[in-house]
């Protein structure tokens, strides 16, 4: 099969433009961010579509009183801006809200990790998994392919809640070929399954884990990788199921490390389970990055890189972690 | 035997729209709501009594002058209007209204703050008839923006009524909310500003000036009439008024107050927001007032 390169925004967007020709019931909003195929929302569904400007909270409110009144809807803005700048409108009109209301939004955040290289700290977005945790319910979708945003456009009608959707900035490969083969509420597939190592990892970094998967594969070393796109709700029993006969498990994550992200997720995960598996959490320290490059050279930087990854692995299967 | 310009809703018994008498019936109301909230706090002491004050005659208005259509038996009724309460510190003058008109019972209003009570110090949608989360400011007027366009988007007649704090114009996202709002036409929203010019620490126009108000919000494409907070007359035929005047534009009423309104020791202190009352002090407050 060939494996087509797609942006999760278009391809998410594209399939929302096409409900709203048969479902009137949806709305979506953005704080003055595109995408190609937002123009065919923009221009059609004029009285659907509303463009509040470079105003997130605003975003986030107007959001808010759209869905008291039943309406399904898109709140779309660049990820940093719209988890961070509009925080506390997400805590008080979406956390607090939803626990006494049904409200269907949706923010979707562009920019996961860092999809916007050289455009430096303030857009990158490395704490948004942390804290959007931290929420009660608010559900986190974090994919690593188009396939799986594609796959989440049902989910995001269906289930009536706030969901914090994380979108990869850059055009990705696909990693899943058949979108039924995707079960989205499970939250996570063991796309390669490994002898004593499994890295497990969110978003972009699935793409590296996998890269490395094959790298060391040539060398007959077979590391397991899990593709966590469900940050919650989560399936813990399951998910403890499918790594229980791993000694260690290395987390990646293109966020900090040790302050409540994805990795903070499986040591709980581990430790609730009084499991011996031993954990290397891979990310971001407690700095910010003003090096202008490329992701690779970002990663490089934070030694998140394949080399790196690869570094960390045979340490492990050396006894040296 | 019932008068002809009385009428009963949910109980209650009410003037009819045209009655002479609204006027002196509405003050009278508005009398007992401040006795009321006085004695709320006089048992919940954590209750900001002075922001409270401020906007007693704004809720009579509303409720016993039939501003909003209302069921208190259906709270989510499709064919309510909206009342945003956006200043959620002050509206516990609301409390008593509500608990008359039966969306609880008045027996609630002996536990507000107490264990196990869903009647806080400050507001939130847990109380019925309200309809938003209301203790952080900032929020309440970008909520009814949405609000306002999904009853357009409907063709619905309903309006969207939302009472804002004076000190919450300092929050950068109300005025996000202005701007969208004078751009989108929503002449469906009516927000009444309890401008009672005292914040937490200080007067106003001692922190950062707010005024030109009236000025400001033309500037947005409001529609801005002033009156004054404490007059039931004015403020109901204002709100009678711009609540079915479709024209394009936003309605601002500036509500002129007195953070503290009937208690003359909060009404000249800078500092009355945070300032209680103790319960002799409220007998005899009450005692005085009518």
């Amino acid at each position: 099969m060939n494996l087509e390169k797609k942006t999760m925004r278009d391809v998410f967007i594209e399939h929302i433009y096409k409900r709203m020709h048969k479902d009137e019931n949806i709305f979506f909003l953005c704080a003055d961010f595109g995408s190609p195929k937002l123009d065919l929302i923009r221009e059609e569904f004029k009285d659907r579509f509303i463009n509040v400007g470079i105003a997130e909270q605003n975003l986030i409110n107007i959001a808010t009183g759209l869905a008291l009144e039943g309406y399904t809807v898109y709140a779309y803005a660049i990820a940093p801006f719209l988890t961070m700048r509009a925080y506390e409108q997400i805590r008080v009109n979406l956390s607090l809200h939803a626990q006494l209301k049904e409200i269907n939004i949706n923010l979707i955040g562009v920019g996961a990790g860092l999809s916007y290289d050289v455009s430096g700290p303030t857009h990158h977005c490395i704490e948004d998994i942390s804290i959007m945790r931290t929420l009660p319910n608010i559900e986190i979708f974090s994919p690593s392919d188009w396939v799986l945003a594609q796959k989440f456009v049902d989910y995001s009608i269906k289930v009536k809640k706030p969901k914090y959707i994380r979108f990869d900035g850059k055009p990705l490969v696909q990693i899943y070929e058949n979108i039924d083969d995707v079960e989205l509420e499970k939250g996570f597939i063991e796309i390669r399954k490994g002898e004593d190592v499994c890295m497990v990892s969110t978003g972009y970094m699935t793409h590296k884990a996998l890269k490395v998967a094959e790298i060391l594969a040539e060398k007959n070393i077979t590391v397991g990788v899990i593709d966590i796109f469900l940050i919650k709700p989560f399936e813990e029993n399951l998910f403890f199921e499918s790594i229980k006969g791993y000694k260690n498990i290395i987390t990646l994550e293109e966020g900090f490390i040790n302050k409540g992200g994805m990795d903070s997720l499986i040591s709980s995960i581990l430790e609730n389970n009084k499991s011996k598996i031993l954990l290397k959490r891979m990310g971001f320290g407690d700095s910010y990055t003003f090096e202008i490059g490329t992701r690779d050279y970002l990663h490089k930087l934070n030694n998140i890189d394949e080399e790196s990854i690869i570094k960390n692995i045979k340490q492990i299967l050396k006894g040296e972690n | 035997m019932v008068f002809k310009e009385y009428e009963t809703v949910y109980g209650i018994i009410m003037l009819k729209e045209d009655s002479k008498k609204n006027s002196e019936f509405l003050r009278k109301k508005a009398v007992w709501v401040r006795k009321e909230t006085l004695n709320i706090h006089r048992i919940a002491q954590e209750t900001r009594i002075a922001s409270s004050l401020s906007c007693v005659e704004i809720f009579v208005t509303f409720f016993y002058g039939k501003i909003l259509n209302f069921d208190p038996s259906n709270i989510s009724w499709d064919g309510r209007d909206r009342f945003i309460i956006s200043k959620g510190h002050g509206a516990i003058s609301l409390y008593p209204i509500l608990a008359d008109f039966g969306f609880f019972n008045k027996r609630e209003l002996s536990r507000v703050c107490k264990e196990g009570s869903f009647l806080g110090g400050i507001p939130d949608s847990i109380v019925p008839g309200f309809e938003t989360i209301n203790g952080s400011l900032g929020h309440g007027l970008g909520v009814a923006c949405g609000i306002s366009i999904a009853l357009k988007t409907k063709n619905k007649n309903e309006n969207v009524f939302v009472l804002l704090g004076d000190g919450e114009l300092y929050e950068g996202s109300v005025w996000e909310a202005i701007m969208f709002a004078g751009e989108h036409k929503l002449d469906n929203l009516v927000v009444v500003l309890d401008n009672n010019k005292v914040c937490m620490l200080d007067y106003c126009k001692n922190i950062l000036d707010l005024e030109p108000l009236e000025e400001k919000f033309k500037a947005f494409k409001w529609d801005v009439t002033i009156v004054n907070g404490h007059d039931v007359e004015q403020l109901y035929n204002t709100l009678l008024t711009k609540k079915k005047e479709k024209n394009n534009k936003p309605k601002l009423l500036i509500a002129n107050t007195v953070k503290g309104k009937g208690v003359p020791r909060l009404e000249t202190d800078s500092l009355s927001h945070v300032k209680s009352l103790a319960s002799n002090e409220i007998d005899e407050i009450i005692a005085g007032l009518q």
